[in-house]
Formats: structure tokens, sequence, C-alpha cells
């Protein structure tokens, strides 16, 4: 035990408040990676003993029993029998049981101590079993299963230290550990054990309040639920676009300040370009998505914590079940149309691999906030605000109708895919419906901080990558100052811009177009600036470059085009963040290779498809 | 406890007992899931809710002292008797 600290695994069911045991452990100073091979999170953190010995804790995946039926639980198995590459076996294992749910937790438990390992019980929740009216003997558990149990309450810290002395004294006498009661049996008999283990434990049971189920009566009503949802939903986009707007203002002059201050600080050159078009658009264009990233990510752990969450994947099953997927894959795909980033990161909780492959392959077609720009320009300029109907535009119904078009085009996939590449046995929506529970500004604070950090790194370092790759694309070669060409037109990306034309043209793109598209691959709404850049205006602010884009817009491209543009938009990955993410939740190249090919495919043909029955309307 | 029916057209707020699971009609891992969540035979469950507009897909039940999701395809296979309503003492 000198060379290395001893390694601490956590192991629980889903549910059992082992992640808040494990914040109350380390701390906000976690690591957080994926374990090889497979993209099931390995977390980790340190906490030291009494004495001040350091020693390392891993939280494992909650799991139902040993006998995998997912990924996550076939890493926590694999960890705990020290079969898992990447992971030295566990010196001691913490297993973390709901005390208010025994009987259902402890035949995990069971399973685990069965293996013969330095084993300690953290009697987890005993505050919330109190409130359930249950009054329960720890030392009998302890006498029953033959390991040392501490009751503890994650939450408000009760216990910690008396687990970590009973963790010591486990280690300390490791080789002279008294071997468990707990006998090698499975399914049937494990059950039957566990049931009678909790009844010696449990004293009395005495109702107690059962505002947990009082409040599922409302909320898994059968009518007032979806509304209910819905309106927490509305809610939530709402705050999404409203509660960003301010702080991406800011973000947006601050980057502006910092390329002036730079600006009028460096003396001309390609450094000087390169820093301020460069690095700091780079590093803007990372930054800019972080307000509705963080906003989103907060009413996602909110609803994840306070155990809403799977009451709105109940809700929604029935529906998402008719094109091959499940309630789970809800709230990634709804998180979508803000941006598909947070949602494919939000595919985690989706136990089944065939689910979240295909949620994450069409999570792109959600119409994401960074389209609007696009649409916006394209509608205002060919679309005629005439009114259709009491309070119905023209141009808000084909703003609607292109969200609907995702929409469609998402759910055609998604069945599609299933019944192709993702095939395979549906996990069928087995799932657990914990009590809901007052959320822990700490532990939320903490999942907030990881995601946004896990973001800002992976997600971050490929746009960065790719938007100075972009610039360098746009500004060499330089053009020759008598040539009379344009720097874009004469630009590496000016030269790819007339390969791409021939291949867009029978769709009725033009070299413009085919030009704007490859700044686009950064991120979406790019198409505009890129567009005003082809167009040479040079105006002195967003509205007046809308304004002038708009009348060059109308006399260069024809209706049809427009109306191509638009469906192209509908299904065109021009997102090289959202590859990236698709990169890493899929471990590879080959998924984010597919959605790439099948997304360019679909856009090629709508777009197709719109021009010409457009050309045949005569419009 | 006499009247048998499946899962899925067992009433709100009933309690019944699982007498029989047709594993046949669910995959291998499916049954361990159901099995790793406390649903197997001998079991008391009680159904809590139905789900959105009253359809019995998916259903909510209560098992223990846990709240398990349940599809329409395995509450069919799943087979309960009605335990008579007892007025604790």
């Amino acid at each position: 035990m000198t060379q290395s600290a001893p390694l601490i695994a956590l192991a629980g069911n889903p549910n059992s408040g082992k992640s808040a045991l494990f914040n109350a452990l380390t701390g906000a100073r976690q690591k957080i990676a994926n374990y090889p091979g497979v993209t099931v999170e390995r977390k980790s953190g340190h906490f030291a003993f009494a004495d001040g010995r350091p020693a390392e804790l891993v939280d494992l995946p909650g799991s139902y029993s040993l006998d995998p039926t997912s990924p996550d639980e076939e890493v926590t198995r694999n960890v705990i029998t020290g079969l898992q590459q990447g992971e030295r076996k566990p010196d001691a294992i913490i297993i973390v049981l709901d005390a208010a749910n025994l009987d259902n937790h402890l035949r995990f438990a069971l399973e685990v101590i069965a293996l013969g390992q330095p084993v300690v019980v953290a009697l987890n929740m005993m505050d919330l079993a109190e409130r359930d009216g249950l009054t329960l003997d720890p030392a009998k558990l302890s006498e029953a299963l033959g390991v040392p149990v501490v009751p503890t309450v994650a939450v408000r810290r009760r216990g910690l230290e008396e687990l970590s002395a009973a963790l010591e004294n486990r280690l300390l006498q490791k080789d002279s550990a008294p071997q468990p009661v707990v006998s090698k049996t499975r399914d049937h008999g494990l059950r039957k054990q566990a049931k009678l283990i909790a009844n010696q434990v449990i004293i009395s049971e005495t109702a107690g309040r059962r505002w947990s189920e009082r409040a599922d009566s409302l909320f898994l009503h059968p009518f007032a639920g979806p509304l209910i949802l819905f309106a927490i939903l509305f809610v939530m986009f709402q705050a999404v676009f409203a509660w960003s707007e301010a702080p991406i203002g800011l973000i947006e002059s601050a980057s502006e300040w910092v390329a002036g201050t730079v600006e009028s600080n460096m003396a001309p050159g390609f450094l000087r370009d390169f820093i301020i078009e460069g690095a700091i658009a780079g590093v803007g264009s990372v930054v800019v998505f972080l307000p509705q990233i963080l906003i989103l990510f907060l009413f996602i752990l909110l609803l994840e914590a306070s155990g809403y969450m799977t009451r709105a994947a109940f809700i929604m099953d029935r529906m998402m079940a008719s094109v091959g997927l499940s309630g789970r894959s809800f709230i990634p795909l709804l998180s979508s149309f803000a941006c598909a980033i947070p949602g494919i990161m939000a595919t985690r909780s989706i136990s089944d691999p065939g689910d979240r492959l295909t949620t994450i392959l069409v999570a792109p077609l959600m119409t994401c906030s960074a389209r609007l720009p696009v649409y916006a320009i394209i509608i205002g300029a060919f679309i005629p605000p005439t009114v259709v109907g009491p309070g119905i535009g023209l141009q808000g119904l084909v703003l609607f109708g292109l969200y609907v078009f995702g929409i469609v085009g998402a759910m055609i996939v998604a069945l599609v895919l299933r019944s192709t590449v993702t095939k395979g046995p549906n996990s069928g929506f087995l799932m657990e419906m914990p009590k809901y529970q007052l959320p822990r500004m700490k532990d939320v604070l903490i999942g907030l901080w990881q995601r946004a950090w896990i973001f800002m790194r992976r997600a971050g370092t490929i746009i960065f990558a790719a938007t100075v790759v972009l610039w360098l694309l746009l500004t060499f070669p330089k053009v020759p100052e008598d040539s009379g060409m344009s720097q874009v037109d004469y630009s590496v990306a000016g030269r790819i811009a007339n390969v791409i034309t021939p291949a867009v043209e029978p769709i009725g793109f033009n070299r413009d177009i085919a030009l704007a598209l490859i700044p686009a691959m950064a991120a979406r709404e790019v198409a505009v600036a890129a567009l005003a850049t082809t167009y040479a205006i040079d105006a002195p602010d967003e509205e007046a470059e809308a304004k002038s884009l708009t009348e060059r817009l109308q006399s260069r491209w024809s209706l049809p085009t427009a109306l191509a543009f638009l469906a192209w938009f509908v299904f065109a990955p021009q997102c090289i963040s959202t590859i990236a993410v698709t990169k890493r939740e899929t471990n590879g190249w080959k998924w984010p290779m597919f959605m790439l090919a099948y997304l360019f495919a679909l856009a090629y043909v709508a777009a197709g498809i719109t021009y010409w029955s457009a050309v045949a309307l005569g419009l | 406890m006499s009247i048998a029916t499946t899962l899925d057209q067992l009433s709100l707020k009933q309690n019944a007992e699982i007498v029989a699971i047709d594993w046949a009609a669910i995959s291998e891992s499916e049954g361990r899931r159901l099995r790793a969540l406390g649903i197997d035979e001998g079991i008391a469950v009680e159904k809590l809710h139905k789900g959105m507009f009253g359809l019995n897909d998916p259903i909510a039940l209560k098992v223990g002292r846990m709240m398990i999701a349940v599809r329409k395809s395995h509450a069919q296979a799943i087979s309960v008797a009605l335990i008579p309503v007892t007025i604790p003492a």
C-alpha cells in the first residue's frame, strides 16, 4: 500500500444516492474520462482517511445486477471482478443502499458481497426512510450480511467519518477479514434472501407521508400529465433563448473588444490577422455557445435530480415507441432544438445501445438555434409577409414548416435506422421511477461544471481548430493586388467552390452558395456572414448588413433556389462540432462519418426535389 | 385470489400477485432485467398509473417500494391473480 493509494469503488443500484455520496466524499475535484473502448464514464476523485492518508475513489455506474444487461452494468461487473481494462482491481468496495428500498437494493448487494472482496455497506438516505415511516436496525443488517454497515445521509454529510473509519478498518485487516455469510445463489434465491434480510432489518413500518405518490397522481395523470410536461418544456425553451441573450451579447462584445485591442496594439500583418480573425474569432465562436448549453443543462440536471425526468420519459414513451425509440430519447431530442451538442451529450442516460445510437444519429435533424439566422434571412428575402389566416402569416408558416420537416424527417430516419443499421433487440423500456427529491444545488452545480468543461475541452478544441483552418482556406493564397479578383474568389476556399459548383448546380445552387457552404461547416449561421462577404457587403452593423444582403439575394437568386437552400439546411450536417461530439460519444469515426454521409445525401435530395418541384410549379 | 388476468389488463390501484411469466415471450436479457428490477413470479404488484391518454402502454407498477415502468409487450406476458383488499388492523 506504499506504492499507490488504495482504490475504493463505489457501487450500488441506480437512485441509491451513490453520486451524492461520491460528491460528499470527494468534493468538486473529480476526474471524468471514458473507460477504454466503451462510452461509459469513469468518474474518479480523491479523499483522505482521518489520518490524512489518501485514497482514490471511483464511482461505478449504477447497476441492478452483476449479470449485465447494459454497457454500464458490464463495466461495473468488470471493475468489481478486476477484469476491466485500464482499471486495477479495487482494494475495497462501498455498496450504497437506499435505506427506504432495502428489499430491492439488497439483491445487488448480496451478489457483490458473495464475491468475497472487502466490502463496507453505506445504508444511505436514512432520513428519507424515516420520513417514509421506516425504522431500521443497521446492526441487524451488518449481522445478516457479515460486513460492516454504516448509516449515512450523503446530502447532509452525515455518517461520512464513520464510513471512512469502517473502510480503513476493513483495508487494514484485509487478509483476516471475516468471511461474509452470504452464499452464491442466483436470481430467485437472491431475491428471497434479500426479502428475508429486509424483513429482519425493518423494525417497524408505519404509513409515512406518501407525498411522492400523491405528486404522481398529478404529474402522471393521463391528461394533466402531458399538459404539465409541455408547460415545463415551454418554460425551459423560453429560458434557453431569453436568458442567454444578455450573456451572448456580453461574450460578443468582449471578443470584439479583445480583437479591437489587439488591432490597435499590433503591427498589421499575417500574425495580427491570424490572432484576430483566426484565434479570437475561433475562441469566440466556441464560448458563444456556452450560455445556451449551460441553461439547457441546468434544466436537464434539475429535472434529472428531482426525479421528474423519468416521468417525462414515461409520458412520451408510447409516442417514441412508434418510431422504434423509447421515452428515454425524448429529452435528448428535445434539447437538440436548442443545440445538437448538449442533446447528443444527454443521450448517455439511454441504457439501450441501439436506442442511444439512433437518437444520436437523428439529433441533428431537430431544428437547432444556429439554423434560425439562416432561415430568417432567406424567408425575409423571398417569402412575402402575406397573411394566410387569422393571425397566421406566410413567413411564420414557412418557418413552422421547416421545423415540422425536420421532425418528420427524424422520425422516418429513426424508423429506417432501427430496422437496418441499428437493428437489434430493444430493451423494452423497463425503468425505475425514483421518488421525487428536492435537487441539491451543490450536486447540480458540480454536474453543470462537468458538462461545461467537457464541452469546452472536446467540442471547443475542434471548433477552434476548424475555425482557424477555414480562416486559412479563405485567406490564402493572397490575391495579387492588380488582378481585380476578390480575396475570397482567389483563396483555396474559392477554388474548392469552383469544384463543388457543378455538383450543386443540379439542385439549383449557384457558385455563391457553394462558396458560402464551405465556411458554414464551422456553424450554420456562418453562412449568413459568408454570403455577406461573397457579395462584398461592407455594412456598419448587422441590421444594415441584413438589409443590403436581402436586396442582393433578391436580385441574384430565384425563388426555387432560395427554397432549395432552405431545404438543404433542414438536413445538411453543417456543424463540425456536432460531428466531433458524435465521434466522442460513439467512440470512433464510423458513426460520425455515417451521419455526415446520410445527412448530406438527404440534404441533396431534399434540396433537389424542392428546386425542381418549385421550377415545375412555375414559382 | 381467484380471478386471473395479465398485467396490462389489471385495473388501477388493484393489488395482485404475479403467478406466471411467459419467459419465452421475453428476450433473455429483458428477462434478466425484469428480475433485476424485482419483477418475478410470486411478487406482489400494484398498478399505479397508465400512460398518456389512459393507454395501457406503458404502465407504472409498484413493486416493493419501487415504481417501475413496463411496456405493454412485457405486461402481456405477465399473468397475475387478484389479491382481495384487506383492511389493515
